[in-house]
């Protein structure tokens, strides 16, 4: 174990705890600016892990730290990115000024739905955002001058400042400067008193009530926040996908960010990048797993014999190239980590640390969770 | 089409009455129990009634199950977890069921398929008939059942309070395993009913999206609400559909929802109280 010892405020006010963590995250940093040079196939789909990143901050923030739970917020993406859209293609702003009020607006938009949100507590409020989002997702297919309903409209690549950001690598540079951008910017929120009272406010609404936390305040600052970021992320990914359609904003995207943040951890900012790169990447992974695996069970097979295994190919070829096979397989990774690690990736991460940190004396009783019966608040 | 809302919309009602879980695979619990009518009625040639039953029996059978292999392990979790559980489910029913049933459209034949009754002046077909008399029938029989037999209150006590419950010798897991039966099977029944007007295919379980209008509207955890919830909602969106601009229709469930749950989020006839601490 490794012991810090602190000799002054500024050491407890740093963004990272020690000097070795901070020579960690510079590591961390450095390998990702040179990934490019090892990984140039899958760039665009590390774009992704970062666009997605930033959604994950953004549900981070609301369902993770704030404890509000939301359905809803592929809407806010499609927001941002429509919005972004319009002022930079329509209205001919700039890069940056477009992305500033695609955020705000997602931000406004996000206060008006965290005002009615604020009487409704628990699943109400999940329900509450998934409807607010089907109502968007109607909206961009209605509202044609700005969105171009149906028909889809084109995006242009990026242009910032007179730079091109057209080519793979430099997006990707973009994306990666957005998050990081992003990621500290919500570190540092999240341990001002904005963020501890969003945390009380998750442990408990009545406990942080009584201790002063103004409910409703930091409700609504936790929704503009969270669809603010959202927003931002829009822009990015409307240059990233090149074309918007009403389609791609659905609940099914809603679905997936909220995977993101469980599958990662909830309460953490690494758990939305690593729900964002396991998200991100799954989709890749599956589509390299579908020329793969017949392969495999074809050769497994062919040991019984040559039509045995020619057979066993046919079969599992046919069964791996349903189209219905992805949603399934979300649904069956989030169903598997809600049973069995609710804590995410980032929640087994400390634990492999815990462990090693603490050899011979770990116990599994350090994460356990205590279990709460129900009780019910229907009074009758 | 209100009433099918009202019939989905107990299905949540029952199982947040007992459980105060709530239930996003509702919807495609609905769409197992139109296909495997289907299966029975029209691969395997069995009679609409008898296939209606085995349906119902099927996916109340699966329902319980699911209740004592996946569900029961996340109680004393926050409610996000069981929400989360839900929604991963409803996406691999959704799945299985186009890998087994391809996702081709189908019709389900039925006894009562293209006629009609005349009534007042009205002409009714018989499958809407189908609907509304199964719904009144149905939730007649669970309110008098959560009222006045012993499993009901048991229930209602579990529901309520699950160690005190636990106490005084109610068998609670076993309660949790019956309701959502009961619960599975009120969604087949509605996903059966609605399969000959509808027609079914995999995003037959998106309907489920409109019944939690209905089931909010009402007020969740209460049963008549939910059937008049579910009215209520169909009402609206068929005069919305007659009178507003096109695409209002669509949203007009989902409006309804977004204001009740601003202005009096325990509905009609619920009964949400301050918590206590």
């Amino acid at each position: 174990m490794r012991f810090q010892f602190k000799t002054g405020y500024d050491d407890d006010m740093g963004l990272f705890r020690d000097p070795v963590q901070r020579r960690w995250y510079g590591g961390l940093l450095a390998a990702v600016v040179l990934l490019p040079l090892v990984v140039p196939a899958y760039l665009t789909d590390i774009s992704l892990v970062f666009i997605y990143g930033l959604c994950g901050l953004s549900l981070m923030v609301l369902a993770g730290y704030t404890g509000l739970v939301s359905l809803g917020h592929a809407a806010f993406l499609g927001i941002g990115a429509y919005a972004h859209v319009y002022f930079l293609q329509d209205l001919g702003l700039p890069w940056v000024a477009a992305v500033a009020l695609a955020a705000a607006i997602s931000a406004a938009v996000g206060v008006l739905v965290g005002l009615p949100a604020l009487r409704m507590t628990g699943v109400y409020l999940t329900i509450a955002t998934l409807a607010f989002a089907l109502i968007i997702q109607e909206v961009f297919t209605r509202w044609e001058p700005v969105t171009h309903g149906l028909k889809g409209r084109p995006v242009d690549k990026p242009v910032i400042f007179g730079v091109s950001f057209a080519s793979d690598g430099a997006f990707y540079f973009l994306c990666l400067a957005v998050l990081v951008g992003g990621l500290w910017l919500t570190a540092n929120v999240l341990r001002a008193p904005t963020g501890r009272a969003w945390v009380a406010i998750r442990d408990s609404e009545i406990a942080a009530q009584s201790m002063g936390v103004h409910l409703a305040r930091y409700k609504t600052m936790a929704f503009a926040y969270s669809a603010g970021l959202m927003g931002a992320a829009g822009a990015l990914f409307a240059h990233k996908i090149g074309f918007l359609a009403p389609d791609i904003f659905s609940v099914l995207l809603s679905i997936q960010f909220l995977l993101m943040v469980v599958v990662g951890g909830l309460g953490s900012l690494h758990g939305a990048v690593y729900g964002a790169a396991f998200v991100a990447m799954l989709p890749v992974l599956i589509s390299e797993a579908r020329d793969l695996v017949p392969a495999w069970v074809g050769q497994a097979a062919a040991v019984l014999g040559k039509d045995a295994g020619a057979a066993a190919y046919l079969a599992v070829e046919r069964f791996v190239k349903q189209p219905g096979l992805e949603p399934g397989i979300f649904g069956l990774i989030l169903v598997l980590f809600i049973l069995f690690e609710p804590l995410g990736i980032y929640g087994r991460w400390r634990k492999v640390q815990v462990f090693f940190s603490t050899f011979p004396l770990y116990k599994r009783a350090t994460f356990r969770r205590q279990k709460t019966y129900m009780r019910s608040e229907r009074l009758r | 089409m209100g009433c099918i809302y009202g019939l989905v919309a107990l299905g949540f009602v029952l199982i947040y009455k007992a459980t105060e879980l709530v239930n996003f695979a509702q919807g495609d619990l609905l769409m197992l129990g139109a296909f495997v009518c289907y299966m029975f009625v029209v691969w395997y040639g069995i009679g609409y009634w008898v296939a209606f039953a085995l349906a119902v029996g099927i996916v109340a059978l699966f329902g319980a199950a699911l209740d004592g292999t996946v569900l029961r392990r996340v109680i004393g979790q926050p409610q996000f977890a069981v929400v989360m559980l839900t929604i991963g489910l409803g996406a691999m029913f959704r799945s299985f069921a186009s890998i087994t049933w391809g996702s081709e459209i189908y019709t389900l034949p039925t006894p009562f398929s293209a006629k009609t009754t005349r009534l007042g002046g009205v002409s009714v077909s018989h499958e809407y008939v189908a609907i509304i008399v199964g719904t009144v029938v149905l939730c007649a029989l669970l309110y008098a059942f959560f009222t006045y037999s012993r499993v009901g209150v048991a229930m209602q006590a579990a529901s309520q309070n699950q160690l005190a419950a636990y106490y005084m010798g109610i068998p609670v897991k076993r309660m949790f395993s019956l309701i959502w039966a009961i619960s599975a099977g009120v969604a087949a029944i509605a996903g059966v009913l609605l399969a000959p007007v509808s027609l079914i295919d995999i995003n037959l379980g998106f309907i489920g999206l409109k019944a939690f209008a209905a089931a909010v509207l009402g007020g969740f955890g209460s049963i008549p609400g939910a059937l008049v919830g579910g009215v209520t909602i169909g009402l609206i969106e068929l005069f919305s559909g007659a009178y507003l601009p096109l695409g209002v229709k669509d949203v007009a469930a989902y409006v309804v929802l977004l204001l009740v749950l601003a202005l009096r989020p325990q509905g009609m006839f619920g009964t949400v109280g301050r918590k206590k601490v």
